[in-house]
């Protein structure tokens, strides 16, 4: 009987078991990464930046060239692969503790100088590696282990909006925000991040695409109830939307 | 070879260039930005990578990454922004990809002051950042040693894939000398299967410094310690100056040197038996030529331009079987060779040294 594949594991990802907690959403971004990859048939030349936190260890799960980075300093890291090897594709994964608190000067001037790299950016509103304190995005009255009766905004200070901010920088091609609670959410993603890929590709400057992602364990919730949470709590605060995509970028699709 | 009159950060800059160095990334900090300016014209001219960072934290994950290519790569900086290279620097030596930094040291601690100062051989010599590590460290003296060395750190850092710096300070930086530059042949250097290039035709490469659990880690320590029995097995470098029926002998490295080296000829002058025993290696320290050496003489004198931190090597070195003396002078004052010969004076005749 001739036999079809419908369904297969994308090569860009190994056949390592992950060790993300269940219902976190890492593993779904790490996919959508790998199918993208895939389908633009770049694997080869791909090489990928994993952070410190829980994507840690990603370099594990990513079938290709990866370098693991100093907390933050990913987009440094990425662009000196990226300066010295200009026909590669470079890309940095990284949460919110490692890109909006430790590492947003790195972020940020990599971002301004229209470094041809793409940051693929995990918003979980959460430190998760250490155990669920207060991360720079983490929502006003959020309790975590670090903000215990709340964040409270006179003395932790406000959430940062990072794709938001990316987006004012002139060397951003491609700034957008997603979440991938459900099929249509998770569908509208993969898009993104393939258009941010092909903007590396087209040579277009920076592209980032920020990720509402779900860490039901730090949260105290089960699977589903924080997916109903990124959707009524993270979304709100953080719109989903499109916040800068130039014209080049655009006419691409 | 014509000699050409040139500046000692522009010297190390072509220097590096002849070496092959095919990106440069660096943050200005004085007194080593000429360096970084340097580089901001060449290399662009030669069509090579140069990228002026946000931050010292920035250029050396910015060497990281690009050591992790397999580019020959260096950064350049002064005292402050060496602190700051540290947790690079220990991810780099922990990844074995090779790398090249300068530190053009200036007065400490602190944002102390532009002067020349020898206050960083601590940090440099025994680690510095986090973690069991060293790195090869080379103190040049003259500008023509400065071109030297830094052709040599590129090609230590790709023989052993590891770290290797140049203590270099103020005035190496900023005196002008006559230099001879080599004109290199472009460099043999060793295959790179571990860069990440794209996972084309082969399995894919990992460059990390995680270990999780004890053992890996363990292990990856182990080799590490191996590479640096091997380094200081091989890379022992000094020079030695009238040590011939010396008495007295002044142990002083880089801008410390050369003042000894001129107070020393005063001192024979004089007809004070003195001279001059130079590490070239503060990293693999000498330790067991300057043991040889102290052994035919009556005093040693350290000389440096910080409290007294070589100092320690010397006291290992000899374990303290004579007379250890110490001059040193912080915060960048640097003296002269007639401030130096007072001290072998003193030593060779105490009651003449205190008149």
């Amino acid at each position: 009987m001739e036999r079809k594949v419908v369904f297969a594991k994308p090569e860009a990802l190994t056949d390592a078991p992950t060790h993300y907690c269940p219902g976190c959403t890492h593993g779904v971004v790490h996919r959508l990464i790998a199918e993208v990859i895939d389908k633009l048939g770049i694997r080869e030349i791909t090489i990928g930046i994993a952070p410190v936190g829980c994507a840690v260890l990603a370099y594990n799960y990513f079938n290709l060239d990866v370098a693991e980075a100093a907390h933050g300093r990913a987009p440094a890291m990425a662009t000196g692969l990226k300066r010295v090897q200009p026909d590669k594709v470079v890309f940095t994964y990284q949460g919110d503790g490692d890109l909006a608190a430790i590492g947003t000067a790195e972020i940020v001037h990599a971002a301004s100088r229209g470094e041809n790299i793409t940051t693929i950016f995990i918003n979980n509103a959460v430190y998760g590696m250490t155990g669920g304190q207060m991360a720079p995005t983490t929502l006003p009255g959020q309790v975590t282990t670090s903000t215990p009766f709340g964040r409270d905004v006179k003395i932790a200070g406000y959430p940062l909006r990072v794709a938001e901010l990316i987006a004012t920088t002139s060397g951003a091609a491609y700034v957008v925000r997603r979440m991938v609670t459900k099929p249509a959410t998770i569908a509208s993603a993969k898009k993104a991040i393939k258009l941010a890929f092909q903007a590396q590709r087209a040579e277009l400057g920076f592209s980032l695409v920020e990720i509402l992602s779900s860490c039901p364990t730090n949260w105290g919730l089960n699977p589903r109830e924080a997916l109903e949470w990124v959707e009524e709590n993270m979304a709100a605060y953080y719109p989903l939307g499109d916040y800068k995509v130039i014209d080049e970028v655009k006419s691409l699709k | 070879m014509a000699k050409i009159l040139m500046k000692g950060n522009e010297a190390i800059a072509e220097a590096a260039i002849r070496a092959g160095c095919q990106a440069y990334f660096g943050y200005p900090i004085t007194p080593q930005t000429e360096l970084l300016e340097y580089m901001s014209r060449r290399m662009v001219e030669l069509g090579r990578v140069f990228l002026q960072a946000e931050s010292e934290l920035s250029a050396i994950n910015m060497v990281y990454g690009a050591a992790c290519a397999g580019a020959r790569v260096m950064t350049s900086t002064s005292s402050p922004g060496f602190s700051l290279m540290q947790e690079g620097i220990s991810y780099i030596v922990c990844s074995e990809v090779p790398a090249v930094v300068i530190n053009v040291m200036r007065g400490g601690p602190g944002l102390g002051n532009i002067q020349p100062a020898q206050g960083d051989y601590f940090q440099m010599t025994k680690g510095g950042g986090h973690g069991d590590y060293n790195v090869i460290v080379l103190a040049p003296t003259t500008l023509q040693e400065a071109i030297d060395l830094t052709i040599l750190a590129f090609d230590l850092a790709d023989k052993y894939r590891s770290l290797v710096t140049i203590i270099a300070d103020g005035m190496i930086g900023q005196i002008m000398e006559p230099v001879e530059l080599p004109e290199i042949e472009p460099p043999q250097r060793p295959e790179q299967p571990w860069a990440l290039t794209g996972a084309k035709g082969r399995e894919k490469n990992i460059i990390t410094s995680l270990y999780l659990g004890g053992l890996p880690l363990e292990k990856v320590n182990l080799r590490l310690q191996e590479t640096l029995e091997e380094i200081k097995g091989n890379e022992v470098r000094y020079a030695e100056y009238m040590l011939e029926g010396a008495e007295i002998v002044v142990v002083a490295y880089g801008t410390a040197g050369r003042i000894a080296q001129t107070a020393i000829k005063e001192a024979r002058e004089e007809g004070i038996p003195a001279g001059l025993f130079r590490p070239i290696t503060m990293f693999p320290f000498p330790y067991d030529r300057l043991d040889e050496v102290a052994k035919g003489v009556e005093h040693l004198l350290v000389f440096e331009l910080n409290a007294g931190q070589m100092l320690e090597d010397v006291h290992l070195a000899t374990r303290d079987r004579l007379p250890i003396h110490f001059y040193g002078k912080m915060g960048g004052v640097v003296p002269s060779p007639a401030e130096v010969l007072a001290e072998i004076e003193k030593i060779a005749s105490p009651q003449r040294g205190e008149r």
